[in-house]
């Protein structure tokens, strides 16, 4: 007896608190505002709880179990419905999802509290849930395509939240337009979805797909297919070549960038992967260009983020680099590894950017690395957590971390050393810049400024508009919209403490639960099915048959663990020496690899070469084609000249009536003997 | 025994003398006459019609139109009176101000 | 034949004084012009039998309306016209319209009238057989012309009034 589970409610709940926050929010006094987000944040979450709780009760065959709001399209013989549906992978996003949102949720009450426009942050963070828990809960690409727009918009919303700076205004933008790029990927998928299959729903596209061949040799349409939703993936998820706009979507506050630019929102695309497997591994050339993606992108942005200054720019591009490894996970058929990796990640990657706005929020709004230090000491607990993130991240064993990158480059090995090779390479990079971003930021003497009282205005993005990153030299400190009265570095309240120590707990636990129990959690939902195989999906299915005996493929893993934590260990060691024993030894390094520096500090210049090969020529279409020529000349001179020739016409007409009684007379003469002539041709013919 | 259309034809150029009587001339009051001219020839072409088909009702229109002329004149001529008290002049050229 | 004789001396007649109007510079003249044109039109109807139009013709027409007409003549002391240059358009336009329909007037109806012609004293107009038709199948237009006599009385009174006697009369009543 399957219980009614009343799934439509998770989404209901946060868009009710946008909507009572967007709509009244105005008068409500802080508190009553900080309420509203809070409750009903924590609301999803706990009907989260309690559907996971009643999950197992559910009988396995049944899954995916449906709740079907109501009919939306029907046109001839294509259908989609408002539907949802919940199996262990939307199960594991939607707890994510609500955990880690509610948790962030709680932190934005302290980040916030002197910022103005309170009550439209909360609204705004709440319309993000909504529409993130309709893309995870989604039954049909359809519904999963409202959320990705939605989430999109929100990202765009919260990016932009200090509307009243350009560069923030404009890094909202890039975001949204960037995205669209992806989005556009992501429709022409969906219509040849419908031109094949006839239809969007899950069960039935995936149904349609397994009982056609797969594609390896050449491409045909399925192959299609998957690349046009990695196309909208790399939208979403930051990957090559549509990453540019996650490194500026850091002029928004910082929470924004923990909920949607590292924990949620960048995932949508990782998620949309596993969910279409079947399609991807249906076709295995677009699963290589998958893998080639996703690792170069870790590799690319892992050398950039070597020599960034600004912390929380570090962070993006680390974003940038781990979900390159989430799609190196889903590029090799490692679907649940990815998905593993999505869920630790979110815990210390969501903690490192709330400890970041933490120390931000300490040192009065500084961001550049340069001008930290020292800070171990006075804000213990951000420290505590945030070095409990960086060695998650950096693969320490024993965290999560450690559990979830490992399971990646052990299945990256089985299908091609090169990725193991270059993923590891990435590891030590990863590592090395975490630990560099924490000696620079905590240990040696404090290099800033802060202890001074500072003003109230809202912060500068130093150096992050767009365009290159130049290195600039001391700057003042932009001064972060927190007025303090007094000046002086002191630790972050508990409300914003407590999710720093929750996130910490669950990055050190979340990986126990092992690799290998959570593949075979997730395996009705993302397990790889052979090529040839024609049964349906929701049954369980084989895992792929290992190639080589058991006993040796042991000790070859535990060789290649080893391995990956020596690059991590050698990483933490570089830093150290790098940055904490000889201070001195990375601008001497700097200057004698110079030309490389350059490139990598200004990013290899993609966003210089973006603007040059499409965004000046497309402005300048739009300008001298479109408007100068198309609007003004065509329509408008079309539209004006019409207008001022019948103002001529009737300028001449009018003197017709020039008031002298004669001329009338002899108008009407004429007129009469035209009357007189036509009707004495007609009687006469 | 004339024919009819002799006093058609009469009638058509009392007519016209009236319309250019009311193109030519610049009096006000010699312009009311060209009208009144107008209506006499077409008061003649009533009748006339009148006599061919034998209907009396011809003539009977007749009246009407000279009822409706002397309403006409009676009127005309007191707004002719009232123009020329201001503006002083009996010359149609200079009663020119309701233009464009 | 008497008929046509008569007919051409008094159409003759008529068309000379129409001329003369024309020509005229002085509005008594045109006036006087106009008297003789409806002398012979008068005439012409008699021709015609009407003997009770022509009668009304002279009477109304020639008595009254051409009266009030060289009555406000002198009112006005109009003088000789003046020569002002005028409209081109009517020189221009309606002198060749006005001819181009007088002329087809007159050749559609030379041509396709036929042969029908008009005895002299052809339908007796008759003061009884008028009245006949008068009292009743033109009842309502015979009143209607009444009330707008009527109407026209009262706006020739308060058109032509003088200004100072309006005010007066406003004072006293």
């Amino acid at each position: 007896m399957t219980e009614n589970l009343h799934l439509w409610i998770l989404p209901l709940l946060p868009l009710t608190g946008a909507a009572i926050n967007g709509l009244f929010g105005k008068r409500f006094s802080r508190s009553m505002v900080a309420s509203v987000g809070l409750t009903f944040a924590g609301a999803a979450f706990v009907w989260a709880l309690w559907v996971a709780s009643r999950f197992s009760s559910l009988p396995r065959l049944s899954l995916p179990y449906v709740v079907t709001v109501t009919t939306w399209l029907r046109s001839g013989s294509f259908q989609a419905d408002y539907a949802f549906a919940l199996d262990q992978l939307s199960l594991v996003m939607l707890l994510v999802v609500t955990g880690v949102g509610f948790l962030i949720h709680i932190y934005s009450v302290g980040y916030m509290w002197e910022e103005g426009g309170f009550y439209r942050f909360f609204s705004y963070l709440n319309l993000f849930m909504f529409f993130m828990l309709t893309l995870v809960l989604g039954s049909n690409y359809l519904v999963m395509f409202v959320g990705w727009e939605g989430v999109g918009l929100a990202s765009y919303l919260l990016i932009g939240f200090y509307f009243t700076r350009d560069s923030a205004a404009s890094a909202g933008k890039k975001a949204f337009i960037v995205n669209r790029i992806g989005d556009f990927g992501f429709l022409i998928a969906l219509f040849l979805m419908i031109q094949h299959f006839g239809t969007l729903d899950f069960g039935k596209v995936f149904n349609a797909t397994q009982a056609l061949p797969a594609e390896t040799s050449g491409a045909g349409f399925l192959t299609a297919i998957a690349l046009l939703l990695m196309l909208g993936a790399c939208g979403k998820s930051a990957q090559i070549p549509l990453y540019v706009w996650l490194p500026d979507a850091m002029e928004g506050p910082t929470p924004v960038s923990a909920l949607i630019h590292a924990a949620t929102m960048v995932t949508a695309g990782v998620y949309m992967v596993a969910r279409s497997h079947i399609i991807f591994e249906h076709a295995p050339s677009a699963m290589i260009v998958v893998a080639i993606i996703g690792i170069l992108t870790a590799f690319f942005a892992a050398t950039i983020g070597i020599a960034q200054t600004d912390i929380k720019k570090v962070l993006a591009y680390s974003t940038v680099s781990q979900l390159g490894y989430m799609f190196l996970a889903c590029g090799v058929g490692a679907f649940s590894a990815g998905i593993f990796h999505l869920m630790t990640h979110a815990f210390f990657k969501g903690l490192l950017f709330l400890a970041a706005g933490s120390v931000i929020h300490a040192i009065g709004g500084e961001q550049d690395m340069r001008k930290m230090g020292g800070l171990w000491k006075k804000i213990p607990w951000t420290w505590i957590t945030m070095l409990i993130a960086t060695c998650a991240i950096a693969g320490i064993p024993g965290l999560s971390g450690f559990f979830s990158k490992d399971e990646i480059l052990w299945r990256a090995y089985q299908a091609n050393w090169a990725y193991w090779f270059v993923g590891v390479f990435t590891a030590f990079l990863t590592s090395f810049y975490m630990f560099r971003l924490m000696f620079l930021t905590f240990a040696g003497e404090y290099r800033g400024a802060a202890g001074a009282p500072h003003g109230h205005e809202e912060h500068a993005g130093h150096g992050t508009h767009l365009g290159r990153e130049e290195i600039l030299p001391a700057q003042a400190p932009a001064p972060h919209g927190h007025g303090h009265g007094s000046g002086g570095i002191h630790e972050s309240s508990w409300v914003m403490l407590g999710p720093l120590v929750v996130l910490a707990l669950l990055s050190i636990a979340g990986g126990w639960i092992g690799a290998n129990r959570f593949e075979h959690f997730l395996e009705p939902a993302t397990g790889t099915v052979g090529a040839l195989a024609a049964e349906p999906s929701t049954g369980t299915a084989e895992p792929a048959t290992l190639p080589a005996a058991p006993a040796e493929e042991h000790g070859n893993e535990r060789l290649m663990t080893g391995i990956s934590v020596a690059a991590g260990l050698l990483g933490l060691g570089l830093a150290y020496l790098l940055y904490s024993a000889k201070p001195g030894l990375p601008d001497r390094i700097a200057d004698a690899l110079h030309a490389l520096y350059t490139a990598v500090a200004n990013k290899y210049w993609v966003d210089e070469m973006y603007a040059t090969l499409f965004v000046k020529p497309l402005v300048g279409i739009s300008t001298f084609v479109f408007w100068r020529g198309v609007d003004q000349t065509l329509i408008d001179g079309t539209l004006n000249g019409g207008a001022a020739g019948a103002r001529e016409l009737s300028d001449e007409v009018r003197h017709m009536e020039s008031g002298n009684l004669r001329s009338y007379a002899g108008w009407i003469a004429i007129g009469a003997a035209c009357v007189l002539a036509y009707m004495i041709w007609v009687g006469t013919r | 025994m004339v024919p009819l259309s002799y006093y058609l034809v009469l009638s058509a150029i009392l007519f016209a003398c009236g319309v250019t009587g009311f193109l030519i001339k610049r009096n006000i009051i010699t312009i009311f006459m060209s009208i009144e001219l107008m209506l006499n020839g077409v008061n003649l072409s009533f009748v006339a019609f009148a006599a061919q088909w034998h209907n009396l009702s011809g003539q009977v229109f007749v009246f009407f139109v000279m009822v409706v002329a002397a309403a006409e004149a009676a009127v005309g001529l007191a707004i002719i009176i009232a123009v020329f008290r201001t503006r002083e002049t009996l010359n149609i050229d200079q009663v020119n101000l309701l233009k464009l | 034949m008497l008929h046509l004789v008569l007919f051409s001396v008094f159409g003759l007649i008529c068309v000379a004084g129409a001329v003369n109007l024309l020509v005229q510079r002085h509005p008594i003249n045109s006036a006087l012009s106009l008297v003789v044109v409806m002398a012979s039109l008068a005439v012409e109807y008699l021709l015609l039998g009407a003997e009770f139009v022509a009668a009304v013709q002279v009477i109304v027409y020639a008595g009254a309306i051409m009266v009030l007409f060289v009555f406000v003549i002198m009112l006005l002391n109009a003088g000789e016209e003046e020569h002002t240059t005028g409209s081109i358009v009517a020189w221009l336009l309606g002198i060749p319209g006005l001819l181009t329909g007088a002329i087809l007037v007159c050749w559609a109806v030379l041509r396709y009238s036929g042969n029908r012609e008009v005895a002299i004293g052809a339908l007796p107009g008759a003061p009884r057989d008028l009245a006949q038709l008068l009292f009743h199948e033109f009842l309502l237009p015979f009143e209607v012309t009444s009330i707008l006599v009527l109407i026209a009385i009262m706006g020739a009174v308060v058109l032509a009034a003088r200004p100072e006697a309006v005010q007066e009369s406003k004072r006293e009543g």
